[in-house]
């Protein structure tokens, strides 16, 4: 390197004439540094946990580009497909309560059925009674309010006996007891059954339509877990879900281990909740990658560029005879999909599953930012803003904290004003993540990683 | 002095020119008609003359002043009047809240104008208080005419007023024309129904790509044997 | 005879009272999204903050003219303090249009822009609320709590059940009634009004006769946040003051406007009584009014319930997916202002 490549203008024209490739992999060593720098000044166990998260997000934000970045749909409750993702991780893993399903379970399942069979009929009824005139709302109305006091009937004495079942510890029907890694999968189906149904009422309306159902959809989702507590526990949580990976308690009582903390001069707490850490990223990147060589795989595939040809232009999209509203559903569905498999994954992580703690700021509107900030279109830059927008929604708090301390050192420390920004301080990064938005969807619009025109 | 006149129009919409080098004028009291095949760029040269897309060469005289520069809502000041072909009335408001609109510039009292405009197409009257989208095609075209009327232009646009209308509302609306231009208004129009409006135009211009191919009152191109074979089907 | 009657007043008192005044709040929300919707033509998400915002500054005000000593008792001061909130919400959506909405409509964004545009100011505004007043419940009620009192109307009538009216209540219906009029002899009356409806009726010719889009957008604004921090104080008042609960308003809102068909103003306001009156009868326990009319007990002990309270937001959601279903747009269908 000559002497004069380190003046700051030549490094600036370096890079300005990078490739585009070249300036990702620089993008995204650059992440890799943070995370590094965090390993380094915090410790390796911040570092990894952030990691974790970060992966998680990204394939989160994946699904939201899937909808977005691929066919212009726009997703606002991206919070609700999570969480059945969360349900799902409960529903397969957790060991099945007998009792609670011996004093409840046939009448939950049967009012259950009795609903689903209501919904189909009235449907069918619905779309036979084309002639009927007024009869045609009365019939179906006539079924829908018949069918549903009947499910009521036997749903609510069930559901009381489930919930009476030893309701300080269970209290629900629990799982089925199955490796909670098929839940990562079980989630995806969940998610994707939701997403059909509201993208079948609502796409191919008016674009707000879908925006405004899925708001809708994803906050019923939430009070359903929150109030359902022969399904969820409700707010009393389920805790201590099965793991995929080892135990901390059970590494620090193995004496191969131990020798290995040894070895590498750590604590051997550290050292073993740093192992599970571990086993978890390698675990959701190789789901990660999997997501990302499939969505790559699929834009680049005729249907890919199909999909992109109609994002951009629907009247001619249409007018070549292409169904517009049923690829939009399918991708609606994809994109929820992996959306629910990334909030198995979250719950799996936590090992708990918490309906109260689903805000949709937290995930739905930091998702959008993901997307939005590393380049809607491009998968890459979807994956990229899942890690940066994570990592600084992570860091922003301290840095935050400590930049109010800064600003008020010149007030004593029990000043009205600044015990009043040091309690809000939290709430800056709701205005913070909206300002972001804002700017990026501004200035740069195509985000960090733009979308390659093809 | 002529009304309007544009001289040697050439531009278009960003790509190709459309018009290249056309000239059309029309004086007060007349009633001018742009015909031609399709594509020809008779819309566009009316759009040329009323500010909507910007000229690469060529001016437009208003009175004798030069208006090629102004935006259209300038020339609307100015006395202009246009009438698009399509969505040209206001569908949830009724026929006097269009009218009302159509006078929203003027700073004056302008109920003698509505006056005026009833009087041109009495229907307008009957139909006041009934929302512009209930009436039917010919109704509507004349809310549109008495729309653009409100600001008393010297010039009044039609882009192809009788567009979808059935022969008898064109001849009726024809004849509303002709009692407008009677008023002292000059009347540029472009029409696709060329022989009809041929018959009450004092001049005619037939453009062909973007070009004046022929010019002359419209009788004389209703008799010349070269344009009845060319456009107007024999 | 008298049991009937008593069924009736207990449907009154939880139904059709608290109904009137929730259907107002909603109508006032809904017409100001559907005023947005109809001149700058998207949904605005950021609408149930504006409505937090108008209302938090309504409140810091009411709190100031109560230290002050002033009132207007048996009134609510809060309705003394209005002025301030709306005029705060006014320089609120003003700015944001000048800052953040202007530069899209030059652009001439799709829709879905301005959707998560609008996201990103709900956030902004969402996050400014909490910072200055912070997340808790406030209530700012003050005044004579009720029009009419469940025991007096009990001792006065002799009926077993008792009718209750609030004071927030009477003020919310009468409140709305004048600004709904307010508002419709605006839009068909006055010049600027019916220059407001031609632009949302067609902005081409609009601005073919002259009318400023500016000015247009600008009124619409200012309309906006009126009809916003009222809806928002009038809940307020009615319930209380929570920042989170503007954020759920939002679907109701939403719901009230499309039943309604979006961008039609009457259409608002019978969407908003619609929703309002479902909700609560779909969530009313029936259990006492049939035990009036047919009977303790015949029809078991459940609490005839059809929905949980706890399910109200999801009886928006349901009207909602059934006018999307049946007739997307909307009872009085049609774009019109």
């Amino acid at each position: 390197m000559t002497k004069s490549a380190k003046t700051p203008g030549v490094v600036r024209q370096q890079i300005a004439s990078l490739s585009p490739s070249q300036r990702n992999i620089l993008l995204f060593a650059g992440m890799g540094l943070l995370l590094i720098i965090v390993g380094i000044v915090q410790s390796w166990n911040v570092a990894f946990s952030i990691l974790n998260m970060c992966l998680i997000s990204a394939i989160m934000a994946l699904g939201v580009n899937i909808q977005w970045g691929y066919a212009g749909l726009f997703n606002v409750g991206i919070m609700g497909f999570a969480a059945l993702g969360g349900l799902a991780a409960v529903v397969v893993s957790m060991p099945p309560v007998e009792a609670a399903w011996a004093a409840g379970g046939l009448g939950v399942v049967a009012g259950l059925a009795i609903g689903i069979v209501t919904l189909l009929v009235s449907m069918l009824i619905w779309r036979r009674g084309q002639g009927w005139g007024r009869w045609r709302y009365a019939v179906t109305g006539g079924v829908v309010v018949a069918g549903y006091v009947l499910m009521r009937m036997l749903i609510d004495p069930s559901t009381m006996a489930i919930e009476a079942v030893d309701s300080a510890r269970t209290g629900y029907l629990g799982g089925l007891g199955l490796p909670i890694m098929l839940s990562w999968v079980v989630g995806g189906l969940f998610a994707a059954a939701a997403a059909w149904v509201v993208g079948k009422i609502s796409l191919g309306l008016r674009a707000d339509y879908l925006a405004i159902a899925t708001l809708g959809i994803s906050e019923i989702i939430i009070y359903v877990l929150k109030f359902e507590d022969w399904l969820s526990r409700g707010v009393k949580n389920v805790n201590g879900l099965p793991r995929p990976v080892p135990y901390e308690v059970d590494l620090q009582n193995n004496s191969w281990f131990v020798a290995l903390a040894e070895d590498m001069n750590l604590p051997l707490v550290d050292a073993s909740s740093l192992v599970v850490k571990i086993c978890y990223a390698l675990l959701f990147t190789v789901v990660l990658l999997a997501i990302l060589w499939l969505s790559e795989t699929a834009l680049r595939s005729p249907w890919g560029r199909m999909m992109r040809a109609i994002r951009d232009n629907e009247t001619a999209a249409n007018a070549m005879g292409k169904n517009v509203t049923r690829q939009h559903l399918l991708v609606f569905v994809l994109g929820s999909a992996v959306i629910g498999i990334a909030g198995a994954m979250l719950v799996t992580l936590d090992g708990q599953f918490t309906p109260t703690s689903y805000q949709p700021l937290r995930f739905t509107f930091l998702i959008w930012v993901m997307v939005i900030a590393g380049g809607s279109g491009n998968n890459w830059g979807a994956v990229l803003g899942g890690f940066l927008i994570w990592f600084f929604w992570i860091e922003a708090e301290p840095i935050g904290l400590w930049f109010i301390d800064v600003l008020t050192s010149g007030l004593p420390p029990g000043h009205w004003l600044r015990l009043h920004l040091l309690e809000s301080a939290a709430h800056t990064r709701l205005m913070t993540m909206g300002v972001i938005l804002l700017l990026v969807l501004r200035f740069s619009p195509r985000g960090l990683i733009p979308e390659a025109r093809r | 002095m002529t009304a309007l006149v544009g001289t040697a129009m050439t531009g278009g919409y960003g790509g190709a020119d459309i018009l290249k080098g056309c000239t059309i004028a029309v004086e007060a009291g007349e009633i001018a008609v742009i015909v031609g095949p399709n594509g020809a760029g008779k819309s566009t040269a009316m759009k040329a003359m009323f500010g909507m897309l910007d000229l690469r060469a060529g001016t437009v005289l208003l009175n004798g002043d030069d208006i090629s520069d102004l935006p259209p809502q300038q020339r609307v000041r100015r006395g202009m009047g246009f009438v698009p072909q399509t969505q040209n009335v206001f569908t949830s408001m009724t026929v006097e809240e269009n009218l009302q609109m159509g006078g929203f510039i003027r700073g004056d009292d302008f109920s003698g104008t509505i006056e005026e405009i009833y009087r041109l197409f009495p229907v307008l009257r009957e139909k006041r208080a009934q929302p512009a989208g209930e009436l039917s095609g010919g109704q509507r075209q004349q809310v549109a005419v008495g729309r653009a009327l409100m600001t008393q232009p010297k010039v009044l646009m039609l882009d192809e007023p009788t567009a979808g209308v059935s022969p008898i509302v064109m001849g009726e609306l024809f004849d509303r024309i002709i009692d407008v231009a009677q008023t002292g208004i000059a009347i540029l129009m472009v029409e696709q129904n060329a022989k009809q409006a041929l018959q009450i135009a004092d001049r005619g211009y037939v453009l062909v790509q973007g070009e004046n191919r022929y010019t002359d009152s419209g009788a004389a191109l209703l008799a010349n044997p070269d344009v009845r074979r060319a456009f107007l089907g024999g | 005879m008298e049991s009937a009657l008593n069924a009736l007043i207990l449907i009154g008192n939880y139904i059709v009272v608290p109904g009137l005044a929730y259907g107002c709040q909603l109508a006032l929300g809904a017409l100001g999204v559907t005023m947005i919707y109809a001149v700058l033509r998207f949904s605005n998400f950021g609408h149930g903050e504006i409505m937090s915002f108008g209302t938090m500054l309504v409140i810091l005000a009411t709190f100031a003219l109560q230290s002050a000593g002033l009132s207007i008792a048996p009134l609510p001061t809060a309705l003394l303090a209005l002025p301030v909130g709306i005029i705060g919400a006014i320089g609120l959506c003003l700015l944001l249009d000048r800052y953040v909405y202007k530069f899209y409509r030059q652009q001439r964004a799709s829709p879905v822009i301005y959707l998560i545009v609008s996201i990103g100011t709900m956030f902004i505004i969402g996050g400014l609320i909490r910072f200055i007043i912070g997340p808790q419940d406030r209530n700012f009620a003050d005044g004579e709590r009720f029009i009419v009192k469940a025991s007096a109307f009990k001792a006065n009538t002799g009926f077993s059940e008792g009718l209750a009216i609030k004071t927030a209540q009477g003020v919310t219906v009468l409140t709305t009634f004048a600004v709904v009029g307010l508002v419709f002899w605006f839009l068909n009356y006055t010049r600027t009004g019916k220059s407001m409806r031609a632009f949302a009726d067609n902005e081409d010719l609009a601005l073919l006769s002259g009318i400023d889009p500016d000015r247009v957008v600008r009124i619409t604004w200012i309309i906006t946040a009126v009809l916003a921090t009222i809806a928002g104080t009038l809940y307020g008042l009615d319930k209380s003051y929570k920042p989170l609960v503007y954020l759920h308003l939002l679907l109701p809102i939403f719901a009230a406007a499309i039943v309604g068909g979006v961008g039609n103003p009457l259409g608002a306001i019978a969407g908003g009584f619609v929703i309002a009156f479902s909700e609560l009868a779909i969530t009313f326990a029936y259990k006492k009014v049939a035990g009036y009319l047919i009977g303790d007990g015949v029809l078991g002990d459940g609490l005839l319930q059809l929905l949980s309270t706890d399910y109200k937001f999801a009886v928006s959601f349901l009207i909602l997916v059934v006018v999307l279903l049946v007739k997307p747009t909307g009872i009085f269908s049609g774009k019109t202002l």
